[in-house]
C-alpha cells in the first residue's frame, strides 16, 4: 500500500514542477515579449546578435539547403518520371522546399548550431556569476543579456530559412536540367504556375518566424535556468536540441494544418 | 549608438536574405503574374460551379484576362453567382459565354469566356447570362447509362 | 600608492523615502532569520555595519557570511526578521527602488565575474554607459581614473581571458566603484592569490574605504590579511554570531572557536574527523578503536 502512496505522492510531484517549471517558462516569454521593444532601440546589440547567429549559420544551412535540393531534384524525377509527369519537377521541387523543407529543417539546424551556442554561453555566464554581477550594478540580465538575442534569432531564422530554400530550387535546378536534362523551361513555368506567393511562400515565411521565435526561445530558457556546474550546462544544451527540435516538428503540423486546409 | 564591427557583415547577410526571398517571390511563385492593371467587375450565374474556387483565372482564348474574386449562392434563383474581376484593357462584347473549364485532365478549374457578336461591350456591373456549368463527373456517368440502356431498349427491337 | 585622482560620478539621485542621520549604521540585520529550502542557514541575527569602516565577516565554509553579504542586496530573501540599509527595509522595496539601492552599493565578486565579452576597459565602463547619460569622453576619463586607482590604466584595451586572476579582480574592484557607491562588498577578495597580490588587494581595500569615504565589508578566511585592514571583525558560525571585535579583541580571545580558527589549529570546535563510525568497524579490528 505505501508502494503505491510512493509512487501517487512522486507523479504528484512531477506534475506540481512540471506545472512550476511551465510557469516559470511563461513568465520568461512574457518578460521577453515586453522588453523587446526597449531591446530594439539599442540595435547594436540585437544587430551583434544577428551576426552571431545569422552569419555564422549561413554556411551550414546554404550547403545543406543545395544538397537538399540536389536529393530531391533526383528523387522527385526518379518518383514524377512513372507517370509521365517528369516536367513538374520545378513544382515539387519548389513546394517541398518553401512550404515545408525550407523552415523545418533550417529550425532543426538552427536548434543544433545556434541553439546550443545560445544556451551554453547563458549558461556559462550564470557559473561565471557575471548575470548576478549584473543583477547587483541594477542591470536587468533579462534586457541586457537575454531580449537581444531573442530578437536576433527571430530576425535570423525567416532570412536563413529563404536562403535555404532558394539555394534548394537552384540545387533542384542542377540536378533536374543541367543533369537529368528535364525541360528548363517546363521547370520554371510550372514551378511560376503552381507556386502562389502568399499562400506557399508567405505561409512558409510565417512559419519559419514562429519556428525562430520557438527555438530562440527555448535555447535561451534551458540557459537561463541551467545548475550553474559544467554537467548542468552540458544537460541544458542537450535539452535545447532535443525540446526545440520536438516543438518545432509539432508545431509544424498545428500551422500545416491550419495554413495548408482545403 | 556605437558604430559595430559587426555592422557590414549584418548588413550583407540581410541583403543575402532579402534576395532569398525575392527569388522566391519572383522567380518561383507568381508575384510577376499578379497583374495591377485597372480592372472591372462583372458577375455571372452558374447551376453548378463545380470545383471551381476565388481566385481562378479567367481566360479567353488560353490567355488570362481576369480573376474571380467572389462564389456567392442566391437563394432567390437556386444558382450560384459568380463574381469576376476582368482587366480594363480587354473588352468582350455584351453577349459573351463563360464556361466552367478543367486545366488538363484532372486539374484547377478556371472560367474561359467566349466572345460573343453583339457590337455592345460588357460594362462593369453587368450580368453575363450565356453560361455553361461544369462538367459532373456523376452526371456524366448517369447520362452515358442512361444513353446505353436507351440504345439497349430500342435494340431488341430490331432484332427478328 | 595611491593615486590622488580617483574621479566621481553622482548619478540622478533616488533618494529613499526618510533619509538617515549621517551617524546611524548604514547596514543593519534585526533578528534575520533565513536559509534555502529547509536548510537554515542564519538564525535570529543581529547585526550593525557602521559608516566609513572596514568590516570582515569571518567564519567556517558555509556558516552564512556570503548569505549576509546576499540578503543586503536582497539577492536573497529573509524569512523572518528586517534587513536595513541606510534605514530602509529592503524587503519592501519596489523595482525601481531596489535598482536606485543598489546602484548606491558596488559588489566585488570571488573570481571577479567580469564580463568575458567585453574588455577591461569596456567592463568597467558597463555601469557608467547603463545608468548615466555621460557622452564617451567622459565615459573615457572616469574609466581610465578608476583604473588608475588600481593600477591597470595600461591594461585597458586587454580581455578578461588575457589577464591573470589579481588583476581581474582589480578590474572587478574598479567597476564596483565606477558609480561612487556608499558601500562595497567584497566576497571573497584574497582567495587564491599570490602575496604580492594579497598584499595589493588587501591596501586597496583600506586605501580605498578612506579616501573615497566609503563603507566596506569584507568576507574573508585569510585570517592575517584581514585583520591587517578591518576595523571590526564579526564571526560568523553555527546559524549566528559567535564573536565579534576589533582585530586585537578576537586574538586575545578565549573562545574556543575562534581561538582555532585564529590559531589554524586542525581540531577543536570544529572537528577533523567528519561524523562516521568507529575505526574498529571500518578496519574489522576487534575492540574498539579511537
Amino acid at each position: 500500500m505505501s508502494g503505491v502512496t510512493t509512487l501517487l505522492s512522486r507523479i504528484g510531484f512531477s506534475v506540481r514542477s512540471s506545472l512550476a517549471d511551465i510557469g516559470e517558462a511563461t513568465r520568461l516569454l512574457g518578460r521577453l515579449l515586453v522588453l523587446s521593444p526597449v531591446a530594439l532601440a539599442r540595435f547594436r546589440l540585437v544587430s551583434d546578435q544577428i551576426f552571431f547567429l545569422g552569419n555564422y549559420s549561413l554556411a551550414i544551412i546554404s550547403v545543406s539547403g543545395l544538397f537538399v535540393g540536389f536529393v530531391l531534384g533526383l528523387q522527385g524525377y526518379y518518383t514524377l518520371q512513372r507517370y509521365g509527369s517528369s516536367e513538374a519537377l520545378g513544382l515539387l521541387v519548389a513546394l517541398s522546399l518553401v512550404r515545408e523543407l525550407g523552415p523545418v529543417v533550417t529550425a532543426l539546424l538552427f536548434a543544433g548550431r545556434a541553439g546550443t551556442a545560445l544556451t551554453a554561453e547563458i549558461g556559462l555566464m550564470k557559473s561565471g556569476e557575471q548575470l548576478a554581477a549584473m543583477e547587483m550594478m541594477a542591470v536587468d540580465p533579462v534586457q541586457r543579456v537575454l531580449a537581444p538575442r531573442f530578437l536576433g534569432g527571430l530576425i535570423a531564422m525567416p532570412l536563413l530559412a529563404a536562403v535555404f530554400s532558394a539555394v534548394g530550387i537552384l540545387g533542384g535546378w542542377a540536378v533536374g536540367v543541367l543533369l537529368i536534362g528535364v525541360d528548363a523551361g517546363a521547370f520554371w513555368s510550372q514551378m511560376q504556375g503552381g507556386v502562389d506567393v502568399f499562400k506557399d511562400v508567405g505561409n512558409g515565411v510565417i512559419k519559419s518566424m514562429v519556428f525562430g521565435l520557438t527555438v530562440t526561445f527555448v535555447a535561451l530558457l534551458q540557459g537561463y535556468f541551467c545548475q550553474p556546474t559544467p554537467e548542468g550546462v552540458a544537460r541544458a544544451t542537450t535539452r535545447t536540441v532535443v525540446l526545440s527540435s520536438l516543438a518545432v516538428l509539432a508545431l509544424d503540423f498545428v500551422l500545416t494544418a491550419l495554413m495548408f486546409s482545403i | 549608438m556605437q558604430k559595430s564591427r559587426h555592422d557590414l557583415w549584418v548588413g550583407l547577410f540581410v541583403v543575402i536574405g532579402a534576395v532569398a526571398l525575392l527569388f522566391l517571390a519572383l522567380k518561383a511563385g507568381n508575384l510577376l503574374s499578379l497583374s495591377f492593371e485597372p480592372v472591372y467587375r462583372v458577375s455571372a450565374r452558374f447551376d453548378n460551379i463545380g470545383g471551381l474556387k476565388a481566385r481562378a483565372a479567367v481566360k479567353s482564348a488560353g490567355v488570362v484576362v481576369g480573376r474571380v474574386t467572389h462564389i456567392s449562392f442566391d437563394d432567390k434563383s437556386f444558382q450560384a453567382t459568380v463574381e469576376m474581376e476582368m482587366e480594363q484593357r480587354f473588352a468582350f462584347p455584351k453577349d459573351s459565354s463563360v464556361k466552367i473549364l478543367t486545366a488538363g485532365l484532372l486539374g484547377e478549374q478556371y472560367l474561359g469566356i467566349e466572345p460573343g457578336a453583339a457590337e455592345k461591350t460588357l460594362l462593369a456591373g453587368d450580368v453575363i447570362t450565356q453560361t455553361q456549368s461544369a462538367v459532373v463527373l456523376e452526371t456524366l456517368i448517369s447520362q452515358f447509362l442512361f444513353n446505353k440502356a436507351a440504345d439497349a431498349s430500342n435494340a431488341p427491337a430490331d432484332k427478328p | 600608492m595611491l593615486s590622488p585622482i580617483i574621479g566621481s560620478v553622482q548619478p540622478t539621485p533616488h533618494s529613499p523615502a526618510i533619509p538617515a542621520a549621517a551617524t546611524s549604521p548604514l547596514v543593519e540585520l534585526r533578528g534575520v532569520t533565513c536559509g534555502y529550502g529547509d536548510r537554515i542557514i542564519l538564525k535570529d541575527v543581529n547585526l550593525t555595519v557602521p559608516r566609513g569602516a572596514v568590516v570582515a565577516f569571518m567564519g567556517t565554509s558555509g556558516g552564512g557570511k556570503t548569505t549576509v553579504l546576499r540578503l543586503i542586496g536582497r539577492q536573497l530573501g529573509v524569512m523572518s526578521g528586517q534587513v536595513l540599509f541606510d534605514g530602509t527595509d529592503v524587503a519592501g522595496l519596489d523595482r525601481a527602488g531596489l535598482m536606485a539601492m543598489r546602484r548606491r552599493m558596488g559588489m566585488l565578486f570571488q573570481f571577479g565575474a567580469l564580463f568575458t565579452d567585453l574588455s577591461v576597459f569596456d567592463n568597467v565602463a558597463f555601469p557608467l554607459r547603463e545608468h548615466t547619460d555621460l557622452g564617451e569622453a567622459m565615459v573615457r576619463d572616469l574609466v581610465l581614473m578608476k583604473l588608475n586607482a588600481v593600477g591597470l590604466r595600461g591594461a585597458r584595451d586587454l580581455l578578461p581571458s588575457q589577464i591573470s586572476g589579481g588583476m581581474s579582480r582589480r578590474v572587478a574592484l574598479a567597476r564596483a566603484i565606477a558609480l561612487d557607491p556608499e558601500l562595497i562588498m567584497y566576497d571573497e577578495p584574497f582567495a587564491g592569490l599570490d602575496p604580492i597580490s594579497m598584499g595589493v588587494a588587501a591596501r586597496l581595500i583600506r586605501e580605498l574605504n578612506d579616501a573615497l569615504g566609503v563603507t566596506s565589508i569584507v568576507v574573508s578566511h585569510d585570517v592575517d590579511e584581514t585583520f591587517s585592514i578591518a576595523d571590526h571583525v564579526v564571526f560568523i558560525a553555527n546559524g549566528g554570531i559567535a564573536a565579534q571585535g576589533t582585530p586585537d579583541e578576537l586574538r586575545r580571545t578565549d573562545d574556543p572557536l575562534v581561538r582555532q580558527f585564529v590559531d589554524a589549529a586542525p581540531d577543536g570546535p570544529v572537528r577533523f574527523h567528519y561524523p562516521a563510525a568507529p575505526v574498529g568497524e571500518d578496519f574489522g579490528l576487534r575492540g574498539s578503536g579511537r
